[in-house]
């Protein structure tokens, strides 16, 4: 089915006889066979989105529909590899076309000549039905991939194949109900825009542990939830969001660069295979996918790499893994949706966005979650959905970070003026928010006992306190405080300097453990109440603020993952014994 | 055979139509022949059917609809490169204008360029010395980074861009640099002024000048900064070079853009510009960096004023989203007489971690450079409130920084635009500021570091 061009407009073209296309299915434009996706039709014109740079197309030119919808190629070989965002292998275009990304270049997703060692788990026979799993496939080091029945096949496993095998092979035959049947190659293929099926969601109910003390501790994420981190240039959103995939304890981490820096993509590239899971030690690469839509890309395709990153991450939620998809930035993706409507010359809403931003938005989130995956043995998976946002000049009363904030349960606030003072992650404890904190706390009283979110209030409380403190001492300077206040003032310092600040790129700092977070935030907690009862003995305050115990407090972070609690033991032993000896130097003079 | 069509039917400057056309393809390169001979350019912005938009990117006047001709050349505008380039002076759309000859093409070049394939990027590693504590120590550029310096009218930004150009070089290494400077919309004088400096310290011979002046052809902006970069482009990956590539001022391209949308009629963004103004600006800013595999690298220092200094302005906005990091300048610190009057708190450069350090620079550098961060910021806060309180209010350790931070300014900052510093004496000046504070405050130094590099008191 071919129809001829009519117009051409940047990234959007119209092309006429294409009566029996549908809307959504892919196209192949012009000589160079460019890529396109249908947006619309109108009688037997349809307007297409192509995903790569339109110069030289003009009126005449041909159109031909692939009659499938935009869709991605899911099996092993998706690991440890970087796509652009219609699933594009990076490495072998380079390979293929240079160091640029040239127009028409074809290549597959999942490399067809690469031979996988396939391990049958069904035998003929068996009755299988979708999510099943029909064998395994060792893929990297660190992650099992699980070859399953894809939805809507079910029936009688006929044969099962083994050993070496490349992608496209046949590896079972199953036939169905009606007798028909099913070759099942080692990979499926899935439309982006359509969410995976399961058998059901949960609410999550277990956090996901980033090793980032801020957030494990005040603001804490469930595997499964959605989270945004907003902020203006320069506070730190692509820090926040490489610690994430970086520490992170779930399975498996799909990165999605859309619209952001192309060195900030190399440097991953170059870096997550040095990095080690201080799980269990593999490289964090192995684990790894990224999807790279740099700004200078084809916008068309940034907005189809949102898609293409979670519709992978649905994939391995399937296999039972816990899957964290990380989207820098959502705000990116929201501008080539709104350049496309302007193309479209469709009536724009708030600032020109288009007015279903909000709706493609909350699609997008709401294929985060805890399910229970397809497949007889019951296993459990999860998607968990980071987004950062970009907001013009930081002011989060833009659509985009509105729209955002209805939608997801988190919200990291970075603030530029933390960012100025490089009290990093700049994440704002006054104005950021966790709405896991109720569901999560039975898990965290499981494993620590009740004292680690008491903590945390406790904590919280003396930062608000602090806030307030902060307008009195502009006012009338800090003399006129009390010194019980004063004291707030202080360890409100000491919590915002001493725990709430972490250094990424200090490898003793970059990843805290619960058990590092819970004693150091208590070492802290302790000197306020050792220091408030000496000041009721009448204590001399600048004294207590003195004690050498202080400078090591300070340092406490940096404590070795292996002998913090023996550090911790003999910090909170030395200022014990120092504020002791403060109240007895009060009392003698 | 080129077709030529006299069947122009509307003019909106800097918009054409032209009817009944064949042929015609999305971006194309077009010509146009006055009734006098005169020749200007345009290119395809939308075809429908037998119908052409086009955008001049010269005036409008004196074209007549029905005896001017436009043909259409068959591809993108391209820019004629070679190794000659060097030393010469172009107009903003790559034509020479120092009275020389043609250049004799090595190569032509799509001035669009293409999108560099993230996986065949290096990640820019190699700190340069400008000679600037400011950049230096706190905010270093390194090789391949694209940092703007984000200025207000009236600010001496030329004068820090050319000591950049001036200074800049890395250790221990001698490989061929040259400079590609791009002039948009700037004034005779601005330009004069860099081209001056770089005849001065015998820079010229290896900069390329592409030219737009401020009475030039708005629209012509548009290309100019494509055509530096094409240019860039290939000394950097075609011949080996290091390429500074200035383009100066970003706010007057951002503006011609906005001009051609508004005659587009197309649903404007923020304060009238276009919705794409991100994904254009990153056309132009990603082509900085380095490949694998290629000698050569494209060091970008954009110039931009901040209308009425506000940084959230769109265009200093978006393009920090772009950028490395940004050096913004303050125009405070240049009523106080510091010079460069460089903001060093909003100042920020991302690439600096990976270029610093042992083997780099010096192993203390990321430790004092968080310190001086810090402490100035903490100086500044109480100085705020020394003003509302007065300094009795202060704790001792507050007037400690209050006075750290004016010494900051005073000996760190403001070094003036002749010196050239090298990195151990920024270092060694941090440290000797660093002294005047109480020593259990330098949380963010390693003990060892302390105990070797702190000046005795």
């Amino acid at each position: 089915m071919s129809g001829t061009i009519t117009k051409v407009s940047g990234p959007l073209v119209v092309a006429e006889g294409l009566a029996d296309a549908n809307v959504s299915d892919v196209v192949r434009v012009g000589s160079q066979r460019l890529i396109g996706e249908i947006l619309n039709m109108t009688g037997d014109q349809a307007s297409i989105q192509v995903y790569e740079e339109t110069s030289g197309l003009g009126p005449g030119a041909a159109v031909e529909t692939t009659g499938m919808p935009m869709s991605v190629e899911l099996g092993p070989g998706m690991l440890d590899n970087i796509y652009d965002g219609i699933q594009r292998p990076l490495p072998e275009m380079r390979a293929l076309a240079g160091d640029s990304i040239t127009r028409g270049t074809d290549v597959p997703a999942l490399n067809r000549e690469k031979k996988w060692d396939f391990v049958p788990v069904a035998k003929p026979g068996d009755q299988v039905g979708p999510g099943d799993v029909l064998g395994t496939v060792q893929e990297t080091s660190a992650i099992l991939h699980k070859i399953m029945v894809p939805p809507g096949v079910s029936g009688q496993v006929v044969s099962v194949a083994s050993g070496e095998h490349v992608v496209t092979d046949i590896i079972a035959v199953v036939k169905d109900a009606k007798g028909a049947e099913h070759q099942l190659p080692m990979y499926q293929r899935w439309p982006v825009r359509i969410a995976r099926p399961y058998t059901k969601k949960y609410v999550p109910s277990r956090p996901m542990n980033s090793g980032q003390r801020i957030i494990d501790t005040m603001f804490p994420i469930a595997k499964g939830g959605t989270a945004a981190v907003p902020g203006p240039f320069g506070s730190g959103k692509t820090v926040v969001q490489h610690q994430l995939a970086k520490w992170s304890d779930v399975d498996i981490v799909i990165y999605i660069g859309c619209g952001e820096r192309g060195n900030e993509m190399t440097d991953v590239l170059m870096e997550f295979p040095e990095l080690k899971d201080p799980r269990n030690g593999e490289p964090l690469m192995k684990r790894t996918v990224l999807i790279a839509n740099t700004s200078d890309m084809p916008v068309a395709a940034r907005e189809a790499s949102i898609y293409t990153g979670i519709t992978i991450a649905e994939y391995f939620r399937d296999m039972g893994y816990d899957v964290a998809v990380l989207a820098d930035s959502t705000s990116r993706w929201a501008e080539a949706l709104r350049e496309m409507s302007g193309r479209l010359e469709e009536m724009p809403g708030e600032e020109g966005y288009p007015a279903y931003l909000a709706s493609r938005l909350s699609q997008f989130y709401e294929r985060a979650g805890c399910v229970e995956c397809l497949g007889a043995d019951d296993r459990q998976g999860s998607v968990t959905a980071i987004g950062a946002v970009s907001p013009p000049g930081g002011d989060i009363s833009e659509p985009v970070s509105q729209a955002t904030m209805r939608i997801v349960k988190v919200f990291w606030a970075l603030d530029s003026s933390l960012a100025y003072a490089r009290h990093f992650p700049a994440i704002n404890w006054l104005t950021s928010y966790s709405l896991y904190l109720d569901t999560l706390r039975p898990w965290y009283t499981e494993q620590f006992g009740e004292t680690y979110m008491r903590n945390r209030e406790k904590a919280m409380h003396i930062l608000q306190e602090e806030n307030e403190l902060q307008e009195i001492v502009r006012l009338v300077g800090q003399d006129a405080l009390s010194p019980a206040d004063r004291l707030t003032m202080e360890t409100a310092k000491m919590i915002r300097e001493d725990f709430l600040q972490q250094n990424a790129f200090v490898d003793e700092d970059a990843y805290s453990s619960y058990a590092k977070q819970f004693r150091l935030l208590d070492v802290v907690l302790h000197y306020d109440v050792l220091c408030r009862e000496a000041l009721d003995k009448g204590a001399d305050m600048e004294a207590l603020f003195a004690i050498s115990a202080r400078e090591k407090i300070g340092r406490a972070k940096m404590a070795d993952a292996g002998t913090f609690s023996a550090d911790y033991d003999a910090i909170e032993a030395q200022m014990k014994k120092e504020v002791e000896e403060v109240v007895a130097g009060g009392e003698n003079a | 055979m080129i077709k030529e069509y006299k069947t122009i039917r509307e003019i909106a400057s800097p918009l054409m139509v032209v009817e009944h056309v064949e042929g015609v393809t999305y971006d194309e390169l077009g010509e146009i022949e006055l009734p006098n001979g005169e020749i200007r350019r345009c290119k395809v912005l939308e075809v429908e059917g037998d119908k052409a938009v086009v955008q001049l990117f010269e005036s409008a006047q004196g074209i007549n609809l029905a005896q001017s001709k436009v043909r259409f050349l068959g591809h993108p505008q391209q820019l004629a490169v070679s190794e000659d380039m060097l030393g010469r002076v172009f107009n903003g759309m790559g034509n020479p204008i120092d009275g020389g000859p043609a250049i004799l093409a090595d190569a032509h070049m799509d001035i669009n360029g293409l999108p560099m394939n993230p996986a065949a990027r290096a990640y820019p590693a190699e700190f340069i010395q400008t000679g600037v504590s400011t950049i230096d120590g706190l905010n270093t550029l390194v090789r391949g980074q694209k940092l703007p310096i984000f200025s207000g009218s009236g600010l001496p930004h030329a004068a820090l861009a050319a000591q950049i150009a001036r200074q800049a070089r890395v250790l221990g290494d001698n490989e061929t640099f040259a400079v590609v400077f791009a002039a948009i919309g700037i004034t005779f004088e601005e330009s004069e002024y860099f081209i001056e400096d770089f005849r001065r310290t015998g820079a010229i011979d290896r900069t390329v000048v592409f030219s737009n002046l401020a009475n030039d052809p708005a629209v012509e902006r548009i290309a100019t900064p494509r055509v530096a970069l094409t240019a860039a482009e290939y000394l950097a990956f075609e011949k080996d070079m290091h390429v500074l590539v200035i383009l100066t001022d970003i706010t007057n391209y951002a503006e011609a853009l906005r001009e051609v949308s508004a005659a587009k009629k197309e649903v404007p963004g923020r304060r009238g510009y276009p919705g794409y103004l991100y994904t254009d600006l990153a056309t132009l800013y990603e082509r900085a960096g380095r490949r694998q595999g290629k000698k050569g690298s494209i060091t970008m220092i954009p110039i931009l004023t901040m209308p009425e200094d506000d940084k959230t302005h769109p265009i200093p906005d978006l393009t920090g989203y772009i950028t490395e990091g940004q050096i913004i300048l303050s125009r405070e610190l240049h009523r106080k007489g510091i010079v460069p009057p460089v903001d060093v708190l909003p100042s920020l450069s991302r690439l600096k971690d990976k270029g610093i350090g042992e083997g780099k620079t010096r192993e203390d550098h990321s430790g004092t450079m968080n310190q001086l961060f810090a402490a100035y910021s903490r100086g500044k806060d109480a100085k705020e409130l020394m003003t509302i309180l007065g300094e009795a209010a202060l704790s001792e350790d507050d007037k400690l920084f209050a006075k750290f931070a004016d010494e900051f300014e005073k000996r760190y900052v403001s070094q003036g635009n002749t010196t050239n510093r090298s990195i151990e004496e920024t270092l060694n000046i941090g440290w000797e500021l660093l002294s005047i504070l109480p020593k259990r405050e330098l949380k963010r130094i390693k003990p060892e570091y302390i105990e070797k590099y702190l000046p005795e008191k």
